[in-house]
Parts: structure tokens; C-alpha cells; sequence
């Protein structure tokens, strides 16, 4: 009877915690707040000038049996957040939580138990395998380290580890050099599957094979996890492959983690605008496909610096939609759709996370002109018809941005005919001019020649640009920090001011470039 | 050259014979090989295409299949200093009314530059880590024109600038390590251009760039093409590529070509079970996940001993379709499928359509 009553206790205790560890329990790694600073060292003593911010505050966890893909540029971090949760790098700052258990600080001893559980495979075929070693001693090297006696033996075991990868055993005594880079690639992966582990961080598995080849090995991969219940995190730049092998993607940019959502919300409908350049980037084999090249957004230039990101949204100084709030405030990574997180103040298929904010920075005024894309100005009018019920209060800045949109989807229709050459110069010539009109006033204090050399230039979209270029000199003035200012006042806000540019455009336009 | 351009017919089986051809560029039955301790490897045996000015070329093909052999040959690389003495080449280039094949050195290197011009692969290790970027863009482009540093100079700022770099008065002075990835092939691009080449060949020009960058450099390429009218042979492994930029394509395997015609036609109605493979094993972003990848099974062949028969024939699912032992005895050649549409395959035509519209399209 007690004892009955006893496990009767045990049991309510217990189902409460299992109600609500399901969740916390199918959470095999987590990351919190994961940072990796490498320190710019310079002069006799060795003081530090400063530090590259490879991985810069990301959080994710990586559920049992599931795979996450992490895509982004390179320099972005990605591969060294693979070094840091596998603790082949120790990190900066930051917690990672494998199974429950904090690994952040374990010494190395600690960590070797650890390593069992936790594998890699590394991107270069040629480099991860001594090529003094023969197969047999390379695939084996795990047992011998952890002491482990696989049942028949451990030439038995290897040999089958060999086959599952799709080797023959009788490569057992053969050198590294004997393979081909796809047969190299299995050796590493029957490595880093010898002990049986929960987690395998794959860094870059496919990259430097052949595309024939990079099907079998990603087949590879997808069959084992099958068999063997296998954890992925995968890393690649490769977005097809990513998507092709990923359950759950995370978007890395300059350290941070920009997006991070499962596949097909994330192919689908990205909301963050870097998520959306790089998918549009990348090259579909369909030649039908070739006339509708105006669908790509461009990315100017490069990936920033991690020595000195950019300040705010580190992406602002490459996004066309960047706003004020951008450069000042750093997005934080939300929620905003079940399992699709963003760190964004302006998402793409989504309400605006920051709608009183429409003063578009220098940067997304230009690559604005760079996206000839009529497409995704009718997805932009869509989306803000959505967004309309739910930020009624501020309708006008919405509109702003919607009108300042629109003569870009024209411009792009009209010459869509055209080559993209003309267009590529084109918009590259107004930037010059701009550019030039901008030097002008700048040294001049004249505000009649910057009028007449900076408007023209830009033709048609004038009319359209004047709103947020007019809009630019007068936020500032009307207090940015208290939107709720907004409400109604702004109702003829943008229109008045565009009209208080053509006459004061001098005065205007020079505390513009002044900033 | 646009009446050229539009006649389009860049694929047509050339002619044989040897007096200069039409075309722009006519490669004939080419072949290079290297003799070498363990055997012959044949890198290019016997491969034969057109290009005309205005059109773009994709060859495309697994590592060592012979693609960048092909076009160290065209640009006379496979001459230079000792490694003249290692080589054997047959065959003929023509470009532009010229046989390059037995050309001498000399001749080949006053075309070198001028009239064609390269982008490798890895913009790092082509350039000359010692030198300014400006300086070797004004070397070459004064090794071609009698001109002073002055004025090469000024040139090389303008093609800095063409090319997309921003301060280009300020960059010509910049190192090759002070570029960044997608800069340094930028630069390597207005290398190449300087001259005003009217034939561009770019190896990989995008495979060590991230997506986003690659996307500027294709459309770098296109409009310069458009503006100059130049012919590209574009070399690459990315389908993705060739059918955004592409007008021909050539399959090579093993040092062959199996399939070649236009962009279209071998994306829409691939003929060779090797193109097949390709295409199928390519993950792609446009359609539904499917299940699995289908791969090409095995290796590329080693090009010492080429398999016997269809090079392709250990790896080809459909080897024993063919009646007898054909595919392992009898090298297929290439028979023209459809106008300006080749392929070197055993499979009789309905067989082809068959196993193209039932086994293989339903899975892509």
C-alpha cells in the first residue's frame, strides 16, 4: 500500500517535469549567446588592438535527430561556430549546453569522454587525413584513443565502417593518396563515424567534390542518418545543398545569426532581406528561367569587416531597405512566425517591425536603383496591403515607402527590354552623378547647383525619391526616439516635406550630405 | 560580326580539311597528350567545336575531364618554356582566320592578350603577389600597344573602373592581397579585357566565390560581352551557371566531348545518360526537395586507361540497354540528334526518349 502510494507520488511528480521537458529533452546542443573573438595583437608587448568578432553573440539549439543547415558568405563565421560548439576552439563568451550539460569550460581531459559523442567532418578531403597513415589506422585511430574494443575486433569494425561508407575493405592498407576526393571524403566520414556519435558537425562535407560525386556523399550522409539516428549540423555555402539536406536553417551574417527557420518557410518566404539576396543569387539550371533574371537582387560590394562591423543591423550598409533605426539599433533575433526567427526591423513577407521608420540610408538608396525588379515591387505593395490593418495608426510612412518603391518597380519594367548593361551603367551613372552632385555641394555652398545636377540625373525616379530624401533632414528634427508622435501628425508629413525640398532644397540637401 | 552573331548556328559539325573555316573559333579533332612515367594521359582526345563572336560556350564536365586542358591549349599555354617538350598536341585552332596548333611561339603570343585572354580560377595565384594590380594590368596591356606608362595607366584605372571597383585611382596602386575575393576577380576580369580580346575563355571564373558575388561577376561577364561582342568559353562544373549564362554547351567526358548544342536543347532534351547523370545529381533550389539525389555512381575514369568502348560505360545505368557488347567494344561517336544538336551515345533514339521521359524527367 505504501508502496504504491510511494511510486503513486514519484509518478505525479514526475509527470509534471516530463509535461514540460519534452521540449528542453529533444534539445540535444544548445547555444546561448555563443561569442569567439580572435585578438589583433601589435607591437613589442603584444598588446591587443583589437579582435576579429568571428562569432558574435548566436543563439540556436539543435534538436535530436535533426539536421541544421548554416549557410552564409564566407567570412561570416560560420566555420569557426562549428570549431567553437565541437570545443576544437574555445570560445570567447557564452554557454553551450550538450545534453544538459554546460561543455563551455571543460578542460580538455574532460572534453575527451565528450568527443565519442561529438564528431566532425572537415571540408578538405586532402588535408583532414595524414597521409602517412594508412586507412585501416586512420579509421581506427578513434578506438584506439578512447580505449573502445568494438565487439569482433577493431580491424572487423573498420572494415564494416568502410563498407557502410561505400569503401571496399580490402582499402584497409591503403594511403590516402590512393583515393579520389569523393572516396577521401567517405574515409573522413567513416572517421567521424566510428564511435557511434550523437552529433557530427559537418563543416563544408561536399564543397570540394565534383557534382556527380556530391550526390553520392550527401545521399551518404542522409542514409546514415536513417540508420544510425544521426544529428547534423551542417555547414555550407551552398544553399542548394543546404536545402536539400536541412530540416532547420540558420542564416549567418558577420557573426550574428540573422535568420533561422525551417526549410521550408525559409526557401519559401525569407523575411530577412539578406536571406532573400542570397537566395535570389544562386544560379538555377533552367535556361527558361534566363528572361526572368530581373527577379535577382544584387548585392553590392563585399562582406564587411569583422574587425569593425557595421554599427546596428550589420547588414544595413548592404540592404535596400535599411532605414535610420538600422544604423543605430541592432535587431533582435524574434520569433515572428512559429519556428521562423528574424533579426530584422523591416522583414521581407511580414509586418514592418519598425514602421514610423522610413528614412532610407544612402546605401539602400542606391541599391534600390539596383534592383530592377518589378516582381518584387508588386510583392512589396502585397505586403504592405497586409501590413495596412495591422499598423493602421501610421498608414502614411507606409505609404511613403510604398511610393518610393513603386517608381523603382516602373523604372525596372521599362527597360526591361533594354540590356542589363544599359542598366547596370545606368545606375551606375546615377550613382556617380550623385556621387559628384554630393562633392559639389559639398564644396560649394551654392544650394542652386545641387538642385540642377542632382535631381535631373536621376530621371524618373526623382519625383519618387524626393519623398525620403526630403524626409531625411526633417526626421532628425522631429524627434526619431518618440514615434508615437506619428499617430496622425505625419499624415501629410512626407507629401509637405517633399514639397518643403523643392524650395528649400539647398538648405535641405546640404544638411544631408553634411551628415 | 553581329550579322555573324545572329546566324547563331555556333555548334554546327565543322568541317573538315584544312583551310580556314567561317567561324570565329574552330577547334578540330584536338587532341593533348602528356606522356608520362606510368602511361599517356589523354586529357583531350579528339574534340572538335565552333564559337562564334557574340556567343557564349559553356564546357562543362567532372575534374579531369579535360576541360581546362582544352583551354590552355586554345591560349598556346601548354607551349610555354620546358613544358613545350611534355606535351603532344594534334589537331587544329583556328581563331579568327589563324591555325594555332602549328603556330610558332612567337606568332601565338602576339594573339596571346590581344586577341584572346584567360580568367583563372584563383585570382590569388594568378596574379603576381609582388607586383601592383595596375602594374600588371599596365603590363599587359603595353605589352600589346606602344604607348607610355602614362597613358596604359590611365587605361588600366579606366577598366578598374569598367569592371566595378570602386576608387579605382586609388586601387591601381593596391596589392593583389589587399583585394578581396570577388575585387581580385574583378581585377583579373579588366586584366583580361584590357586589350579588348575577342576571345574571353574564363576557367571556374566563379567557383571560389561566395553566391552573391558570383552573381556580380556573371553579369560583370555578360554585359562586357554584350559591349564588347567578344566569344566566352565559359568552363565550369555549375550547371547553375551555364544555364544562366550560357548559349552552347559541350559535355566532355574523359577527354571527349558527348553532348553538345544549344543551352536549351541540353537542358530540355538531354540526350547522353552522362548529361543525365549531371543534371540529376545537381540539388536544386527551384523544385520541391526531392527525396534523393541520383547520382552518377563511381568515378571519373582515369585518363591513362580510358575505358574501352563509351568511356562513360562502368558508370552509365543504361550500359547494357544497347544489344551485345557494344557500349565495352565500340567507341560511340557523335551523331547529330537534332539540328545543331550532337551526342555520342549507344542508346538508339527511342531508347534515349524513353528512358529521358519516363525514367529520368518525372525524378528531376
Amino acid at each position: 500500500m505504501s508502496e504504491t502510494k510511494k511510486t503513486d507520488t514519484v509518478a505525479e511528480a514526475a509527470v509534471p517535469k516530463q509535461a514540460s521537458a519534452p521540449e528542453e529533452r529533444d534539445v540535444l546542443l544548445k547555444v546561448e549567446g555563443l561569442t569567439k573573438h580572435f585578438p589583433i595583437k601589435k607591437g613589442i608587448l603584444q598588446r591587443q588592438v583589437g579582435a576579429v568578432k568571428a562569432v558574435d553573440g548566436i543563439d540556436f539549439e539543435v534538436r535530436k535527430g535533426e539536421t541544421l543547415g548554416v549557410v552564409g558568405e564566407s567570412g561570416c563565421g560560420k566555420s569557426t561556430m562549428g570549431r567553437v560548439i565541437t570545443r576544437l576552439q574555445d570560445p570567447t563568451g557564452g554557454r553551450i549546453t550538450f545534453e544538459g550539460r554546460d561543455i563551455t569550460r571543460l578542460s580538455t581531459g574532460q572534453m575527451r569522454p565528450l568527443r565519442r559523442d561529438i564528431q566532425m567532418i572537415f571540408q578538405d578531403p586532402y588535408g583532414s587525413l595524414n597521409p602517412r597513415h594508412t586507412i585501416g589506422s586512420i579509421v581506427s585511430a578513434p578506438f584506439r584513443l578512447q580505449g573502445v574494443e568494438p565487439e569482433g575486433g577493431v580491424k572487423k569494425e573498420v572494415q564494416r565502417l568502410l563498407e557502410l561508407v561505400g569503401l571496399s575493405p580490402e582499402h584497409y592498407n591503403r594511403y590516402p593518396h590512393e583515393f579520389s576526393g569523393g572516396q577521401r571524403q567517405r574515409i573522413g566520414i567513416a572517421r567521424a563515424l566510428a564511435l557511434k556519435p550523437k552529433l557530427v558537425v559537418a563543416d563544408e562535407p561536399v564543397s570540394a567534390l565534383d557534382v556527380s560525386i556530391q550526390a553520392q556523399v550527401v545521399n551518404l550522409m542522409d542514409d546514415l542518418q536513417q540508420e544510425l539516428g544521426l544529428t547534423y549540423v551542417i555547414i555550407a555555402h551552398d544553399l542548394s545543398v543546404v536545402r536539400h539536406v536541412s530540416d532547420r536553417i540558420a542564416v549567418m551574417y558577420l557573426g550574428k545569426i540573422v535568420e533561422l527557420a525551417d526549410r521550408t518557410s525559409l526557401y519559401e518566404s525569407p523575411m530577412h532581406p539578406y536571406t532573400k539576396a542570397l537566395m535570389s543569387a544562386v544560379p538555377v539550371p533552367d535556361t527558361k528561367r534566363r528572361g526572368q533574371k530581373n527577379e535577382r537582387i544584387l548585392l553590392r560590394g563585399d562582406v564587411p569587416s569583422p574587425i569593425a562591423p557595421p554599427s546596428g543591423c550589420r547588414f544595413h550598409t548592404r540592404c535596400w531597405k535599411a532605414t535610420q533605426i538600422c544604423k543605430t539599433t541592432e535587431p533582435q533575433l524574434v520569433e515572428l512566425k512559429p519556428g521562423q526567427r528574424v533579426a530584422c526591423h523591416h522583414p521581407e513577407n511580414f509586418a514592418d517591425q519598425a514602421p514610423q521608420d522610413t528614412v532610407l540610408l544612402s546605401a539602400a538608396k542606391k541599391a534600390s536603383e539596383l534592383v530592377p525588379d518589378a516582381a518584387d515591387g508588386s510583392a512589396e505593395e502585397a505586403s504592405v496591403a497586409e501590413k495596412a490593418p495591422v499598423t493602421e495608426k501610421k498608414p502614411e510612412p507606409e505609404k511613403a515607402s510604398d511610393a518610393e518603391k513603386k517608381p523603382v518597380a516602373e523604372k525596372a519594367s521599362e527597360p526591361e527590354k533594354a540590356s542589363e548593361a544599359e542598366e547596370v551603367t545606368l545606375a551606375e551613372e546615377v550613382a556617380a552623378e550623385e556621387a559628384a552632385a554630393a562633392e559639389e555641394a559639398g564644396e560649394k555652398t551654392g544650394p542652386g547647383a545641387k538642385t540642377s545636377t542632382g535631381k535631373p540625373s536621376t530621371g524618373k525616379p526623382s519625383t519618387g525619391k524626393a519623398a525620403p530624401e526630403a524626409a531625411e533632414p526633417a526626421e532628425p528634427a522631429e524627434e526619431p526616439a518618440a514615434p508615437a508622435a506619428e499617430a496622425d501628425a505625419p499624415a501629410e508629413e512626407p507629401e509637405a516635406a517633399a514639397e518643403e525640398t523643392d524650395r528649400q532644397a539647398g538648405t535641405d540637401s546640404q544638411e544631408s550630405t553634411d551628415k | 560580326m553581329t550579322e555573324l552573331s545572329k546566324t547563331g548556328a555556333a555548334v554546327g559539325e565543322p568541317t573538315s580539311g584544312r583551310q580556314a573555316p567561317e567561324a570565329f573559333l574552330e577547334v578540330r579533332d584536338l587532341k593533348v597528350h602528356f606522356p608520362t612515367d606510368d602511361g599517356v594521359v589523354k586529357s583531350v582526345d579528339g574534340l572538335s567545336f565552333s564559337l562564334e563572336k557574340g556567343r557564349t560556350l559553356a564546357i562543362v564536365g567532372e575534374s579531369g575531364s579535360g576541360k581546362s586542358v582544352t583551354s590552355q591549349a586554345i591560349m598556346g599555354l601548354h607551349r610555354l618554356g620546358t613544358r613545350g617538350k611534355n606535351v603532344r598536341m594534334s589537331g587544329e585552332i583556328w581563331l579568327d582566320g589563324q591555325e594555332l596548333v602549328s603556330a610558332s611561339p612567337d606568332e601565338v603570343r602576339k594573339l596571346r592578350g590581344r586577341e584572346m585572354a584567360m580568367i583563372f580560377q584563383d585570382p590569388l595565384s594568378a596574379m603576381h603577389p609582388y607586383y601592383k594590380v595596375g602594374d600588371q594590368i599596365v603590363e599587359a596591356y603595353r605589352v600589346h600597344h606602344k604607348v607610355s606608362k602614362k597613358v596604359a595607366r590611365a587605361r588600366a584605372i579606366e577598366m578598374l573602373d569598367r569592371v566595378g571597383i570602386p576608387e579605382p585611382a586609388k586601387r591601381v596602386d593596391g596589392y593583389p592581397h589587399e583585394f578581396s575575393g570577388g575585387m581580385r576577380q574583378r581585377a583579373m576580369i579588366a586584366m583580361a579585357l584590357v586589350n579588348n580580346p575577342e576571345l574571353l575563355i574564363a576557367d571556374e571564373p566563379t567557383t571560389a566565390l561566395d553566391v552573391t558575388v558570383q552573381a556580380q561577376i556573371l553579369d560583370l561577364i555578360r554585359d562586357l560581352q554584350k559591349e564588347f561582342g567578344s566569344a566566352v568559353i565559359m568552363i565550369t562544373h555549375d550547371l547553375g551557371v551555364v544555364a544562366e549564362i550560357a548559349d552552347d554547351v559541350l559535355v566532355m567526358y574523359g577527354g571527349r566531348c558527348v553532348e553538345r548544342g544549344s543551352a536549351g536543347e541540353v537542358f530540355e532534351q538531354p540526350q547522353h545518360p552522362y548529361t543525365w547523370g549531371l543534371l540529376g545529381s545537381m540539388p536544386r533550389i527551384d523544385r520541391e526537395t526531392s527525396e534523393r539525389l541520383i547520382p552518377v555512381k563511381g568515378s571519373p575514369p582515369s585518363l591513362i586507361n580510358v575505358p574501352s568502348g563509351c568511356a562513360f560505360h562502368p558508370r552509365c545505368p543504361y550500359a547494357d540497354v544497347p544489344k551485345g557488347n557494344v557500349t565495352r567494344t565500340v567507341r560511340p561517336e557523335l551523331e547529330q540528334v537534332s539540328t545543331g544538336h550532337w551526342s555520342a551515345c549507344h542508346l538508339s533514339a527511342e531508347d534515349r526518349e524513353r528512358i529521358w521521359t519516363e525514367e529520368i524527367a518525372p525524378k528531376l
